[in-house]
């Protein structure tokens, strides 16, 4: 059957959609709520300033960030516990890119962060270091934004600065 | 068949509203558990797990599955996921049957999870990307309209008035009064139908099942293992399932012939002949009240434009021969979507051990089946289950 | 089950839960945006269509025209055999009044989306807007022609058909 070759690339039209706003206004956007742990968790960052886990006792591990439930024997988790807000640099990242591939003014650094004792770990960016400085087992503490401008969600931690 | 024999021996389910503060990982956990303490198992005993969860786009996470899986007890754990739209709930409960029957694991955890609440600003528009971008889309397609125009052609070709219809609404949303999970449960009269806010005439607010959130589990176990977790099994006795055409303009919606290829090779595997006789209560998938009577006839439980007769008799009461969505269906309980077929099969399955409390059937049913539909309005899926 | 059980998981919100931030949740705006390619036939649907063509492909095997345009038959899966030009008329096979848009929005003045069965076609149909009438006037049945853009205006896509309006014939 003949099919129609296009012979200039001028013809070629590509459609253009997506999920993006329109006019100022978003076609679709999420809106989530943080859970009966999360609810939790992230109050006591923005009211304390504090990290907070669930224990499990019957498998012995300390979940950050929390669950209501643990993965491993499934029970429902009630034991909240106190996380110290220092710990170490487990692993990192410099990105030098943002997500549409334009080239950013400083990299920005970006590190998994466990916690002595607990099971599971924060990521979150790395401040007052330069890419080069950082290493494994860096010990690191949370600088938390001033009370009146945390919101009760990950970014009102500032970032983890080296001790 | 040459197939193991496998029964459902547990199940468990989350209340279905409108915005749960729990996360999707929470509603999971919260029924998968429910569903495991209902058999006395725990998480060690369970082989593999299988979920259904409808759109990455009402919970607006990709790859949703993935994100739900340590909630749904898959934490290193044979899993995989099942998607055709809103038939996903019953294929899930299809799914983890053949992971059995097949021989490879002995008990499976089947989840069905859905939080559309997280979709804004309203879950049917996260629709707007399912339509063909190049077709369908310009026009500022609506998920509505495609209901309407299969309301529309359904209605008019066996000649049915809409206020007959609304009786389904009416029937399930009362139904739905008796289930403790009920988001909308109502008792309404074909008036306040009638009355009701034109959205895409002919469907009428009260015609459609709300948006939900929700989670339902149950547990599948193999015949030896079932005996001794249960002296009630209820097995699955015929699994079916199938697509039509993409293209809307190839099919007519008067009637959904995939539904019936679905029913027709569940129904084979269960050795029916006459499911109008031999299926004791059925749950046909119902976001909307017309399709009750449109899947109704898919499932080969009445003829072409006579489940109307059906309704208006009083067969499809609770009290009747034949119930039709005792539970109160996704009209009276809550639609969400992925949630809502396995919902109607918990139904079935607690119907069958006479353990459904005020919404219980009367007369020792022994066979039920279960219905979901969806996708792109053309996937059919069906359970048959029994005692 | 029901009976034994009294308290059924789950934690309902209301929307002032939300409104008085009582309940700590997160915004996301996604800014996904996609350049598609429309692919062999769709290309040459909607080349035609800029010149106030409508054109289908037809399977000999099966023989049924395929629409809108596609260069493989899904039901015996193999290529077409040839394309085949429709007319711009059809009969209404089913339509809607729609009175709130894809969002669940009102809107004030309602759409008539519809299933219009193209002439030449043996029956296929394909979604479009009905418009020229009143609303309550539109059946199942009814015959409509395509009301098509000036030609200046088509840009290769399913709204260069404005909509389609009641064909009056003899």
């Amino acid at each position: 059957m003949p099919v129609e070759k296009i012979t200039q690339v001028s013809q070629t039209k590509p459609w253009l959609g997506g999920l993006a706003p329109r006019a100022g206004e978003p076609l679709l956007y999420g809106l989530y709520t943080h859970g009966i742990a999360g609810e939790r968790f992230f109050r006591e960052i923005k009211d304390n300033g504090k990290f907070v886990g669930t224990r499990c006792p019957k498998c012995n591990l300390i979940y950050l960030p929390p669950r209501i439930y643990c993965e491993r024997c499934f029970n429902g988790l009630e034991e909240w516990v106190e996380i110290p807000n220092r710990g170490i640099v487990y692993t990192f990242t410099a990105a030098y890119v943002d997500l549409d591939d334009n080239r950013l003014e400083k990299p920005v650094i970006i590190a998994l962060i466990r916690f002595d004792g607990i099971h599971g770990g924060l990521i979150h960016k790395l401040g007052e270091v330069e890419p080069g400085k950082v290493n494994f087992g860096m010990k690191v503490e949370a600088v938390f934004k001033e009370k009146e401008k945390r919101e009760g969600n990950i970014l009102d931690i500032e970032y983890f600065r080296p001790i | 068949m040459g197939m193991r024999r496998v029964a459902i021996v547990g199940a468990g389910m989350t209340k279905f509203m409108r915005r749960a503060q729990e996360t999707g990982k929470e509603l999971a956990w919260e029924a998968a558990k429910m569903a495991l303490d209902s058999c006395g198992l725990t998480l060690k005993d369970v082989d593999c797990v299988v979920m259904g969860t409808a759109p990455d786009a009402f919970d607006m996470i990709h790859m949703k599955a993935e994100y739900l899986s340590d909630g749904a007890g898959a934490w290193r754990k044979p899993y995989v996921r099942g998607f055709l739209g809103g038939g996903t709930g019953v294929f899930t409960a299809c799914h983890a049957w053949y992971h059995i029957a097949s021989g490879l694991f002995d008990v499976c955890l089947a989840v069905a999870e859905e939080k559309m609440s997280s979709c804004m600003p309203h879950p049917q528009g996260a629709f707007f990307t399912c339509w063909d971008q190049f077709t369908e889309s310009p026009l500022g397609t609506s998920l509505l309209w495609f209901f309407a125009w299969e309301m529309n052609r359904y209605m008019t070709i066996h000649g049915i008035s809409e206020r007959d219809i609304a009786l389904v609404s009416v029937k399930n949303k009362k139904n739905a009064l008796d289930h403790p999970c009920a988001q909308v449960a109502a008792d309404i009269t074909v008036d306040d139908v009638m009355n009701s806010e034109v959205m895409a005439w002919p469907v009428k607010r009260l015609d459609v099942s709300p948006t939900s959130d929700g989670a339902v589990a149950l547990v599948y176990a193999a015949e030896e293992v079932a005996k001794r977790i249960t002296d009630k099994p209820v097995w699955v006795e015929g699994v079916g399932w199938c697509l039509d055409t993409m293209y809307i303009g190839q099919r007519d919606l008067y009637y959904p012939k995939y539904v019936e290829y679905a029913a027709r090779m569940a129904y084979r595997m269960a050795g029916i002949k006459e499911p109008d006789k031999e299926i004791d209560i059925a749950e046909p998938y119902d976001p909307f009240d017309y399709k009750e009577l449109h899947n109704a006839e898919g499932l080969l439980l009445c003829g072409k434009g006579e489940a109307i007769k059906l309704l208006l008799d009083g067969v499809t009461q609770r009290t009747g021969r034949q119930p039709w969505c005792p539970s109160g269906g996704a009209l009276g309980v809550g639609n969400a979507i992925a949630a809502t077929g396995l919902m109607k099969v918990a139904e079935i399955f607690w119907q069958l051990r006479g353990e459904a409390g005020k919404r219980q059937v009367p007369g020792k049913p022994r066979r039920g089946v279960a219905q979901a539909w969806g996708d792109e309005m053309q996937v059919g899926t069906v359970i048959v289950l029994g005692t | 089950m029901s009976e034994k059980i009294k308290v059924w998981p789950g934690t309902p919100l209301t929307d002032e839960d939300f409104a008085e931030k009582r309940i700590l949740y997160t915004v996301w705006e996604p800014n996904l945006k996609y350049a598609w390619d429309t692919g062999i036939g769709y290309g040459r649907y909607f080349a035609e269509l800029k010149k106030g063509k409508i054109i289908g492909t037809r399977c000999n095997k099966c023989r049924r025209v395929l629409l809108p345009a596609r260069v493989f038959c899904e039901w015996c899966f193999r290529t077409v055999d040839e394309w085949v030009y429709l007319k711009d008329t059809g009969t209404v096979n089913t339509f809607s009044i729609a009175y709130t848009d894809w969002k669940a929005d009102r809107i004030k003045e309602p759409q008539i989306p519809a299933l219009i069965e193209i002439d030449g076609s043996d029956g296929v149909a394909i979604m479009h807007l009905i418009g020229e009438v009143d609303p309550q006037k539109v059946k199942i049945g009814m015959r409509v022609k395509a009301v098509w853009k000036p030609e200046e205006e088509r840009e290769g896509a399913i709204t260069d058909i404005k909509y389609w309006k009641p064909l009056e014939e003899e």
